[in-house]
């Protein structure tokens, strides 16, 4: 009875596990993932390094959803607007894939702020992380660039006149301002091409420029590890070393010194 | 080597120069908007801060930073023969020439295709601008000395996305010929649309094909909804952030129908009406000032 039991257990992991092996032995992608999910991470890691992946989450969901509605959304100055009432009104869950969009971009927005100060107050930002920073800068505005060109799509007045005054804004920038405000109005002023321009900016351009951003910034990441929070006490340069003082130290985040303080 | 040196290798210690820093260049920005003295007070704050932060940096690496060069010695190859001998890596070999040549041709097919599609996504933006001339229905339908809403389809291919907006006022006869002030209804700060300052008229409401005309009443002037630009009847900013007067249409007269034609931007006016004096400039974005020093921050504008 138990060696059965044995042999059909054996059975069933011989089953789940010969296409992982297939698949290892002529790609090593299962080592692949495995090195990447299973990394060595700092023990008091906590909460706070979440935000970064809640970002990624939620720009997966911005891409995933993103792609849904381009489905049944027309970038036409004539229907863009009846396509949008399309989605939200008649199609099934339509109210439901665009609110997740539209509210998803403020999620996504807030919590790469968010990102954004947990990295600066942590201090990781420094050496030798500083070149995922600067990554982490250029995600931040094209973060903000999806925001202000998903912003026209709906093409109500809200949309076009918010456009109106932010292409303006651009324009007041010095020296080259005016050739950058023609640039996103396609011409002198908001006209046919605007939307279908603003539309390929935000769906095909900038989120291209997003993927490419994250891999290098994930790839970084893992490369050099996930700094350990400002109070550790395993973080490297924390303790004295070698009879020498305590020297700033590699964790000198504004917060260094908060948790032990208290 | 020593680990302790090895663990952060240049890291500047903490300090407070940076935030006081920050401080500074934030009471600058609010003086900028507030008062000319507390943005002095913040100028100072900032550069005190600058040169404590820049001198603590500057002291932490002289101390740390004394790199240990080696002496310069003279390449001198161990054999002491007169005639130089090359190693292998100095030849200019098959595998070298075959990279170059590949990244080289590389570069010639990325640009060929990319010089192009570069092109296209740019330069339709700035070649072929302008408008053509648009019909706004005959002088008979402009009352003397009154404020009419005109709005007009610029480019009927276009549809409603090329709907405009001007105020036109009939000045009456100067030196025989009809005067007209057509006053644009893009503020001058940001480009949303001014209103008029007083009540319409719509049930005399004219539609003539694409053109709708609504008579006001009586008006004092125009205002933006959006951040509180205010005009006089002439477009002349009287309160508010717009930089210039309002942008007014040229217009030509033909067979009894007036036809706007290139919009321009507009200094200052000076009188009313039909004697009034308009200080012309090209058209400009809004937020452009068209005189004075901040307008030398936009030397060169698009083809528009």
């Amino acid at each position: 009875m138990a060696t059965r039991k044995a042999t059909r257990s054996d059975q069933l992991q011989q089953a789940i596990l010969y296409p992982l092996d297939w698949i290892e032995e002529r790609s090593g992608l299962v080592g692949g993932v495995k090195y990447f999910l299973f990394r060595k991470v700092p023990g008091d890691t906590d909460w706070f390094q979440t935000l970064g992946s809640a970002t990624l989450t939620a720009f997966l969901v911005q891409a995933l959803t993103g792609v849904i509605l381009a489905m049944y959304y027309k970038p036409d100055p004539n229907s863009a607007y009846a396509s949008i009432q399309n989605i939200t009104n008649n199609l099934w869950a339509g109210w439901l894939v665009r609110g997740m969009h539209r509210w998803g971009a403020s999620v996504f927005i807030i919590l790469l702020f968010m990102h954004m100060g947990r990295v600066f107050l942590f201090g990781a930002y420094k050496y030798p992380r500083e070149l995922n920073w600067i990554v982490g800068v250029l995600l931040l505005a094209c973060g903000l660039l999806e925001g202000f060109t998903g912003y026209l799509l709906p093409w109500d007045n809200t949309a076009y006149w918010a456009t109106v005054v932010g292409i303006n804004i651009n324009g007041t920038a010095p020296f080259l301002g005016p050739f950058l405000a023609q640039f996103l109005n396609g011409g002198a002023a908001i006209n046919a091409d605007t939307l279908s321009r603003f539309y390929s900016i935000h769906m095909l351009l900038i989120p291209g420029a997003i993927f490419a951003l994250i891999g290098l910034h994930l790839y970084l990441v893992v490369r050099l590890g996930v700094s350990s929070p400002p109070w550790s006490k395993e973080a490297a340069g924390t303790g004295p070393l070698n009879g020498q003082p305590s020297s700033n130290g590699s964790r000198s985040g504004l917060l260094r010194g908060w948790r032990r303080a208290r | 080597m020593n680990p302790s040196q090895d663990d952060h290798p240049h890291v500047p210690g903490p300090s407070l120069w940076p935030v006081g820093f920050a401080v500074g260049v934030v009471v600058l920005l609010v003086g900028i908007i507030v008062s000319w003295w507390v943005a002095a007070l913040g100028a100072v704050l900032a550069l005190v801060f600058a040169f404590l932060w820049v001198r603590d940096i500057t002291r932490e690496s002289h101390l740390t930073d004394a790199p240990a060069v080696a002496p310069e010695t003279a390449a001198v190859s161990g054999d002491g023969g007169l005639e130089p001998s090359y190693a292998p890596e100095d030849r200019y070999s098959r595998s070298t020439f075959l990279e170059l040549s590949t990244l080289g041709v590389g570069a010639v097919i990325g640009g060929i295709v990319t010089a192009p599609a570069l092109g296209f996504m740019i330069a339709p933006a700035f070649l072929k601008q302008g408008e053509p001339d648009a019909d706004i229905g005959p002088i008979t339908d402009y009352p003397e000395g009154k404020f009419m809403v005109t709005s007009f389809t610029l480019d009927p291919k276009q549809g409603d996305v090329s709907r405009r907006t001007a105020y036109v006022r009939n000045n009456g006869q100067l030196n025989g010929k009809p005067s007209f002030t057509i006053i644009s209804n893009h503020c001058a700060h940001l480009g949303c649309p001014v209103q008029p300052n007083g009540p319409l008229d719509p049930k005399a409401t004219k539609h003539l094909g694409d053109v709708t005309i609504v008579p006001t009443v009586s008006i004092a002037g125009f205002g933006c909804p959006c951040h509180g630009g205010q005009y006089d009847t002439e477009g002349n900013r009287t309160a508010g952030p717009p930089v210039r007067s309002l942008d007014r249409y040229s217009y030509s007269i033909k067979h009894g129908r007036i036809f706007l034609g290139k919009p321009f931007s507009v200094g200052q006016v000076i009188g009313t009406g039909a004697q009034a004096k308009i200080e012309k400039w090209p058209q400009r974005y809004p937020g452009e000032p068209v005189k004075g020093i901040e307008s030398w921050l936009y030397p060169i504008q698009p083809p528009r």
